[in-house]
């Protein structure tokens, strides 16, 4: 929605400005994305075209190739299979008795607005202070410098959302990244990711306000805030369509100026449009049920539960709705929506048809997110599943891609998808198993051989000097 | 049984305590402590397995494990097997001795945000060192069974610090695989914190919570050494409770360890001098930045408990966290021991001792370091930590590699006791993997809606 709004504000500021027939003829020819105030920047590194040969590779699409290759080229996958061709002045890597997999996807991180270290001033994760507060965004909390970046790059997590907290029940926008270095947050955003707006069920909330004497506090008073926020929206979203059908009918002069924006509403808007993706922190099978109904009262897709402990439960429900659950491999028991939470809780929504994924909702849970995965795996086989390693492989990198509304251009190496990779010293559902290179848009941004290419946060420069050595840059980063 | 001490020591304001044992807090009588569970009164032959025994016969091919009256009655490749032994083939399978976890909260903390269940801190109370988490635990709570059928069989429960004293109180060494004699050792160890979070609990500065902890010990030793005087009003005046400075009498004397909460290397000096002035026997806890004072702690013998899968400055005590902090550490000579923080998922443990293996610790000092360097800390190696004749029958077989993410515990047996190898989480899982099999709605335990 705020895409057509700001749309048509643009439009009548140049109807004002300009001869009519000029205007009238752009409002046929929308703009192909949502107007971005703070557009990615986003560079990809220099790359080489690069063959990686020999190894095994899960596709991420299910499948793997034994002794196999893929062809990284301008940024993209460019071939993978048995046996690829090495085009001239290619590098090749001979991957003997390694593993490959797609770069892995995070839909859950709170890296860069909760970063490392925590202190007061850098928790920016939660605006506390109304249990509605649609129109902030978390990419303007997060520090880029925040170490969490590199240790999960190392890790092979090369694309990650980054969101709000859950203090309140609906959070405000998470910001899809690349995961590379930069001084900036616009150089990490993803180009032309959808947003996506984080809410939250349950306990959070309702402890936050509650714990205040103000609303919500109880579950009904969680339900009833998510209700009342999307009916205003939409009484919003209509006060703009009445004055852009205005402008269309009368011209610009005659329709008078705009309705002042909310951006609050404006976020909601753009939920109800389908432009912006709800990914929606909730726990407990009853509370998911009450939240699918809210989303099909105001028309609304939830694009994913986060955390999910009890999507074992229901997941006919999700496949019915196409809703993802990205959970934990074992969180549980901290407190009381995660009671019931169990190990193949990912394996069983899998094998009940929903899409399924890992996420981290951690700075050390994302550096290992194959070994989360592994844990998965081995308690759904536990539970009489048959599940292969290559599926599962599916949930951390095209499943994750599906719940960002990316699928089509990351979490997967198929052909004409972003060269994003990682190779693994051994099996990566081996607890041993570590990364040896992580490339992202064809360019190696982390190799454990090549100290050039380990990225190290401004922050940690500099703590650890020693004043034994003559050689103060011995010193840098002592861990 | 500690209520009811306390109860008689208020009653009784006007006794001596040297006349009265009952309101002496060392002297209660725990129902269990060291009345250990003594098997299930059946004798197990586990045979065939890879058994590590981690003590001096190392590693045994095809080797016996015989379990009978709660302890190992024999292990190697030449046992006879009694003929009324319950034979368990763990041929091809892995044999170790069950997991120690060496800092958790079992029975003392069920749900983490519902404040009915946790006992694990009594920051509001009067007491500090003389709090002692026995008298509190549940052997019935439902993390017990999830993480013994991991290969958990023995663990530290330890108070947490609480927001208002330094010293947290005492800590009882329980087995996980009894509801009655599940006490093994009853105040094992006194907690205490320095650092960031002493800091903030003694009013502001790492330097007041050195002088809280001094004042402390000081204080204590007075009282040991002026027992009566104190009773008749002819000492000065103490910083902490009667209790309290009891309680301390076994760390002064070095019969009980003090487990400081630190991470920073300089705060790790700091916890080294005040044990050296006291002559204490210190163990660190946490310790994210041991690795740089590695050298130190091995003089001192100081053992660490780390998690090894720290490794970012999520502090500004921690700025030297590091994944290679247990292989640094135990290259240097220094004792360690894998503590996670997290009781709910203290099953995870054998995924952060592979990631220190992944990190350069060699995969049998990890082993160790879940298994018997916790016994060895805690002074319980005579009992549990090695597969060797008379110890306790804290066994575990395990499908494969136990560090190894795919792999899962097949039996698990505590102080010789066939562990039923199901917990709540299995029993949810069971159920609806029950309804997903028969294309249920619902799970059985539910009434089924009639059929149309």
């Amino acid at each position: 929605m705020k895409s057509s709004h700001l749309r048509a504000l643009a439009l009548a500021v140049l109807l004002v400005v300009s001869a009519g027939i000029v205007a009238n003829a752009a409002v046929s020819t929308p703009a192909e994305f949502p107007p971005d105030a703070f557009p990615s920047t986003y560079q990809p590194l220099p790359a080489q075209t690069t063959l990686i040969q020999h190894a095994t590779i899960y596709t991420g699409t299910g499948e793997r190739i034994d002794d196999g290759a893929v062809l990284l080229r301008d940024g993209k996958i460019a071939a993978i299979g048995k046996q690829v061709e090495a085009p001239a002045g290619a590098v090749v890597i001979d991957a003997k008795g390694k593993y490959v997999t797609p770069g892995l996807i995070d839909v859950h991180s709170h890296l860069g607005v909760y970063p490392s270290p925590s202190v007061a001033a850098t928790a920016n994760g939660n605006e506390m202070t109304n249990p509605t507060t649609p129109q902030v965004m978390a990419e303007h909390s997060v520090w880029p410098q925040d170490p969490g970046f590199n240790t999960a790059r190392t890790g092979g997590v090369t694309t990650l959302e980054i969101l709000p907290g859950s203090g309140n029940l609906i959070g405000g926008r998470g910001v899809v990244l690349k995961n590379v270095p930069a001084t900036t947050v616009q150089a990490m955003k993803f180009p032309d990711a959808p947003y996506g707006l984080k809410m939250a069920c349950g306990e959070n909330p309702m402890r936050v306000y509650g714990s205040r004497h103000q609303f919500p506090s109880t579950l009904m008073g969680d339900v009833a805030g998510y209700r009342q926020a999307f009916a205003d929206a939409q009484a919003y979203d209509r006060e703009w369509k009445a004055w852009e059908a205005k402008v269309k009918a009368k011209g610009a002069a005659e329709a008078g100026p705009p309705p002042k924006r909310d951006l609050g509403k404006e976020t909601l808007a753009e939920v109800l449009d389908g432009n912006i993706r709800v990914q929606m922190h909730c726990y407990r099978a009853d509370e998911m049920a009450a939240l699918l109904d809210v989303a099909h009262e105001f028309g609304f897709k939830i694009a994913a539960f986060h955390h999910a402990v009890e999507a074992y439960k229901i997941p006919q429900l999700l496949k019915k709705t196409g809703t993802c659950a990205a959970m934990w491999a074992d969180w549980w028991g901290f407190k009381m929506e995660a009671w019931d939470g169990i190990r193949a809780n990912i394996a069983m929504v899998d094998a009940g048809g929903a899409c399924a994924l890992i996420h981290s909702d951690d700075e050390n849970g994302i550096q290992r997110l194959n070994q989360e995965v592994a844990k998965a795996l081995a308690a759904g086989r536990r539970a009489g599943l048959d599940i292969s390693k290559e599926h599962a492989v599916m949930w951390m990198t095209l499943n994750p891609a599906k719940a960002l509304g990316l699928a089509d251009r990351i979490g997967s190496l198929e052909p004409g998808k972003d060269a994003d990779v990682v190779i693994w010293s051994a099996d990566p559902f081996s607890v041993y198993a570590r990364t040896e290179k992580v490339f992202l848009d064809g360019a190696v941004v982390f190799d454990r051989d090549d100290p050039q290419r380990q990225s190290t946060s401004d922050f940690m420069l500099g703590n650890f000097v020693d004043p034994h050595a003559v050689d103060a840059a011995a010193g840098e980063g002592a861990p | 049984m500690k209520y009811l001490a306390m109860i008689l020591a208020m009653l009784c304001v006007a006794c001596s305590p040297a006349d009265h044992s009952a309101d002496r807090t060392d002297a209660r009588s725990t129902a269990s402590a060291g009345n250990h569970a003594a098997g299930d009164g059946k004798v197990y032959a586990i045979t065939g397995g890879t058994v590590y025994t981690l003590g001096a016969a190392g590693k045994i091919e095809h080797g016996t494990v015989l379990v009978k009256d709660g302890r190992i009655a024999a292990v190697g490749t030449d046992v006879d097997i009694p003929a009324d032994a319950e034979r368990i083939d763990a041929t091809g399978k892995i044999v170790t001795p069950g997991i120690f976890d060496p800092e958790s909260q079992f029975g003392i903390v069920e749900v983490g945000a519902v404040k009915e269940t946790r006992d694990a801190s009594a920051g509001d109370s009067r007491f500090s060192a003389a709090f002692d988490v026995a008298d509190a635990i549940n052997p019935r709570s439902v993390l017990i069974p999830v993480n013994r059928i991991a290969g958990v069989t023995r663990a530290m429960v330890s108070p947490t610090g609480g927001d208002k004293h330094i010293i947290a109180g005492r800590g009882a060494i329980i087995d996980l695989g009894s509801t009655e004699g599940f006490i093994h050792r009853d105040a094992a160890a006194m907690f205490a914190a320095l650092g960031e979070s002493g800091a903030e609990q003694a009013g502001g500065s790492r330097a007041a919570a050195m002088l809280a902890l001094r004042e402390a010990l000081q204080d204590a030793k007075d009282y040991a050494d002026n027992t009566s005087a104190y009773a008749s009003n002819q000492r000065r005046k103490y910083a902490l409770t009667r209790l309290d400075l009891e309680a301390l009498g076994p760390v002064l004397s070095g019969r009980e360890p003090l487990v400081v909460h630190v991470e920073r290397a300089s705060d790790i000096e700091a916890a080294l001098r005040l044990a050296r002035d006291f002559k204490l026997k210190l163990i660190i806890s946490g310790g994210a930045e041991a690795w740089m004072v590695a050298d130190e702690l091995a003089a001192a013998h100081v053992p660490v408990l780390l998690n090894p899968l720290e490794d970012l400055p999520a502090h500004f005590e921690t700025l030297g966290s590091t994944l290679e902090n247990a292989a640094r550490l135990q290259k240097a000579g220094v004792t360690i021991a894998f503590a996670t923080g997290d009781t709910h998922n203290a099953r995870n443990v054998t995924q952060a001792a592979g990631n220190a293996v992944a990190n350069g610790l060699p995969w049998l000092d990890a082993l160790k370091a879940l298994m018997l360097n916790p016994a060895r800390i805690y002074g319980m190696d005579k009992d549990v930590g090695t597969l060797e004749q008379g110890k306790l029958a804290d066994v575990v077989i395990w499908s494969a590699d136990p560090l190894e993410l795919s792999s899962f515990a097949d039996q698990v047996f505590i102080a010789g006791r066939k562990i039923p190898m199901v917990s709540r989480q299995t029993m949810l899982r069971d159920r609806y993997m029950q309804a997903m099999r028969e294309k249920q709605a619902l799970p059985p335990g539910y009434i089924m809606p009639a059929a149309q």
